[in-house]
């Protein structure tokens, strides 16, 4: 009924603090790596706040394709108040319990995708300057 | 059927960019968070589905898997057209750019 509200709200957040961050942050760290397989290569650690845009793209990607979900069931319309249930209190009630459940449950699952991407991410790094020849 | 569809359109985006990467010409990384971002929310949708109907979620009436693939199909047209509007505002190549302005003699 409205549950990529939930999502799109978090999209909104993350946003914030991804742009907060970007204006924060000092030079990125510089470290040795092999990036094809042959000669070691100064490359530039990607920063916190680039791989939040990912949970960024995520969600707002998903909400917008949601969105249009909702419009194609006539769940969301581009009048006032939008949301069809907003008019029927019974259907208000049960729009904000799959928010409530639906809708926290999508938010949740997609920073757990994000939040696993991170972890492999970090065992890539660490791979990659371990897999480094020992300098002479 | 609508997962479905999207997961298809996400799995074929992420071999696409995987092939072109690291350049990202075109932005399909784009594409790819999209589509793997409405996935993910299909699939809970999904799951609470299964949850009410069970073994019935699986066998669908062949009128709500039509109106379901049709969504499906639409969804992913309107991921394209984003995608679109997004590579030719940002125009990585300077297509739109050179299309614009001509190099004085």
């Amino acid at each position: 009924m409205a549950c990529f509200l939930i999502p799109a709200a978090e999209a909104v957040i993350t946003t914030i603090v991804t742009k907060v961050m970007r204006s924060k942050e000092a030079n990125p760290e510089t470290v040795k790596v092999q990036l094809d397989g042959e000669e070691p290569v100064e490359a530039e650690k990607i920063p916190f706040s680039r791989k939040l845009g990912w949970l960024n793209k995520l969600l707002w990607g998903g909400s917008a394709l949601l969105a249009f979900e909702h419009v194609w069931h006539g769940e969301v319309v581009p009048w006032f108040p939008f949301l069809t249930a907003v008019s029927d209190p019974a259907e208000a009630a049960e729009m904000l319990n799959e928010m409530a459940t639906a809708g926290v449950a999508m938010a949740v699952l997609v920073t757990a995708v994000w939040a696993g991407m991170l972890v492999v991410s970090s065992v890539i790094e660490k791979r990659a300057k371990k897999a480094l020849p020992a300098e002479s | 059927m609508t997962l479905l569809t999207t997961v298809f359109a996400a799995v074929i985006c992420t071999v696409i960019w995987y092939k072109g990467a690291p350049k990202s010409e075109m932005k399909v990384g784009v594409l790819c968070w999209m589509y793997w971002g409405a996935s993910l929310m299909w699939l809970v949708d999904g799951i609470f589905e299964y949850a009410e109907l069970h073994a019935e979620y699986f066998t669908p009436a062949p009128t709500d898997m039509l109106n379901d693939f049709y969504l499906g199909l639409s969804v992913v047209a309107l991921g394209l057209v984003i995608w679109l509007i997004i590579l030719l505002v940002k125009d990585p190549k300077g297509v739109i750019k050179a299309a614009l302005f001509r190099k004085k003699n």
